[in-house]
């Protein structure tokens, strides 16, 4: 069993890296992303004149500053009290992501924020979150330490691809790199497969909780998520003539922006629980038909 | 684990990569400095043609919308006379655009190297604002950056052509000295402290341009005989253009009507 002081530690660190996303949300939508003109220092100091825009482009900093600490410390504790190598190996792959992201927010400030820094900014930060929501859902009691000869749960990752393309689609509107059309479209063809992995799961599984629980979060947060889609478009589109970014918008595109990463993380959590439960020896249910008794 | 040094050592060279920076000259305060390029030809005002018109506008006059700085305290108390207003469309009186940059687009002698001026061109930064919210300036030509407010501003010059910069300026710091190399219409500055904040700077490789003020007219003197292609542009109905000919010591009128 992993210990629950890992179990709940690796929960705190996933949802520390949501908040980091909701701030760096904020920084875009707020136009602060070059509030502050310098890195890593800030302003020539450590804590810069708390105005304007530098009050979200410093609090996005030292939340990176600290989520770095923390999953830093997930992948030593992991090291030191985790069997499964695989495990260990995410722990790992977490850290060197946010350091990565850490110097791409660098090279951001540094090279006057090109779009394609930023557009991988946005799309690694995503990826950063789904490792954290990994190391989460391999810490979960009731999961088997191995799982010899199961096939990868083809659907649910492939909605979670899907979605990842996506939030490049999205990040690239955004960014002001990409029409929102390709969006759009990307909206539709990675709601479809996710809404066909929760779908799946719940007509095979739908007395197993785990699986229940988390193809019903997918498709829960997959609907909401098209809904905020709507609503940060059409605020965009109602404020387009004011002469700064408007509240109703900042909140809907960084609601927008969140929801991504929970439906991106609620994809990967899928796959490993169905990869895990997905019994092998029930042919029939692999196949899509219905579950025997 | 070697894929993770690996992802580290990405980081690094990353975090190095962005160590380089734009080409700036900063001077102290009220000194003015002057471009290096003093040779070239100038415009022939005593047998070149002259354009001037008017940029109008057909249409109900917009309402400018009121900037919120409540956030920003030293912002807002610039402005406490009245409540701050977007730019974006500046009707005046008369019924013309305030804010129109005019220049030409072509037609000018090819292989001729215009003299860059040796004034600068002040953009300042007062009540959170630019102040000229349009400016133009030759290819080379100094822009004189001042802060004028007793807060931060950072001016981050967003161009397609030219190399995009971005530095901060604290209140009572030396102005910047910044030069744009190539012909650029326009580009776009922003301040990301106070993100109301929007300038535009039109740079032209020659100097036959004007910026339209309070009566809407332009007037483009010292042109050599030709047909030439003239561009007003406008920062939220974009450009339109008109193509006219002169002789020597024409004057001819050109009028744009930019419609809602």
């Amino acid at each position: 069993m992993p210990l629950p002081g890992l179990r709940r530690f690796s929960v705190l660190v996933s949802v520390a890296t949501l908040l980091l996303v909701v701030a760096g949300g904020l920084v875009t939508s707020e136009d602060a992303s070059l509030a502050i003109s310098d890195w890593p220092l800030n302003l020539g100091r450590l804590i810069p004149p708390m105005e304007g825009g530098i009050r979200y482009a410093f609090a996005h900093r030292i939340l990176a500053a600290s989520v770095a600490i923390l999953i830093l410390a997930l992948a030593l504790w992991q090291q030191a009290a985790e069997a499964r190598a695989w495990v260990r190996r995410l722990g790992w792959t977490a850290v060197a992501t946010v350091l990565a992201q850490a110097a791409l927010g660098g090279a951001m400030v540094k090279l006057a924020d090109p779009k394609t820094l930023s557009i991988a900014h946005a799309c690694l930060a995503q990826l950063c979150f789904g490792f954290t929501v990994a190391i989460v859902v391999a810490n979960l009691p009731g999961v088997p330490r191995a799982r010899a000869g199961a096939s990868p749960a083809m659907v649910p990752l492939l909605a979670a691809g899907a979605l990842f393309v996506q939030t490049i689609l999205g990040a690239a509107v955004r960014h002001g790199a990409m029409a929102i059309v390709p969006h759009m479209l990307g909206a539709g063809v990675s709601s479809a497969l996710a809404m066909w992995a929760g779908l799946q799961v719940l007509m095979r599984h739908m007395e197993t909780a785990p699986l229940r629980r988390a193809a019903t979060l997918l498709l829960g947060l997959t609907f909401f998520q098209v809904f905020l889609g709507f609503a940060a478009w059409s605020s965009r589109a109602a404020t387009i003539d004011d002469p700064q970014p408007m509240p109703v918008m900042i909140w809907a595109t960084v609601a927008h922006v969140t929801a991504g990463s929970l439906v991106f993380g609620a994809a990967i959590a899928l796959s490993m629980i169905v990869y895990w439960h997905d019994e092998p020896a029930r042919p029939n249910l692999a196949r899509g038909g219905m579950a025997v008794a | 684990m070697n894929k993770i040094w690996i992802a580290v050592g990405l980081a690094g060279a990353l975090t190095l990569a962005g160590c380089g920076g734009g080409e700036k000259t900063e001077t102290k305060q009220g000194e003015t400095a002057a471009p290096a390029a003093a040779t070239g030809a100038t415009p022939d005002l005593t047998n070149g043609a002259t354009i001037t018109g008017k940029v109008i506008f057909d249409g109900a006059k917009p309402v400018m919308k009121t900037i919120d700085m409540s956030a920003n305290p030293t912002c807002m108390n610039a402005h406490k006379s009245s409540p701050p207003k977007s730019e974006e469309v500046v009707v005046n009186d008369n019924g013309t655009l305030k804010n129109a940059f005019v220049w030409v687009k072509s037609g000018l002698p090819d292989g001729t190297t215009w003299q860059i001026p040796a004034t600068t061109v002040e953009l300042n930064q007062t009540g959170c604002m630019y102040d000229p919210h349009v400016i133009g300036i030759m290819a080379g030509q100094n822009i004189d950056i001042k802060n004028s407010d007793p807060t931060n501003h950072n001016i981050h010059p967003m161009p397609a052509i030219n190399q995009e910069w971005n530095e901060s300026q604290p209140p009572g710091s030396a102005d910047k000295m910044q030069s744009f190399p190539r012909q650029e219409v326009m580009v776009p500055v922003k301040c990301q402290i106070h993100n109301w904040m929007r300038a535009y700077i039109g740079v032209v490789s020659h100097p036959f341009y004007a910026v339209t003020g309070s009566d809407g007219t332009f007037s483009l003197k010292g042109l050599p005989p030709g047909t030439y292609v003239i561009q007003a542009w406008q920062e939220k109905y974009g450009p339109q253009e008109q193509t006219i000919t002169v002789a020597a010591k024409d004057s001819k009128t050109a009028d744009f009507t930019f419609k809602p």
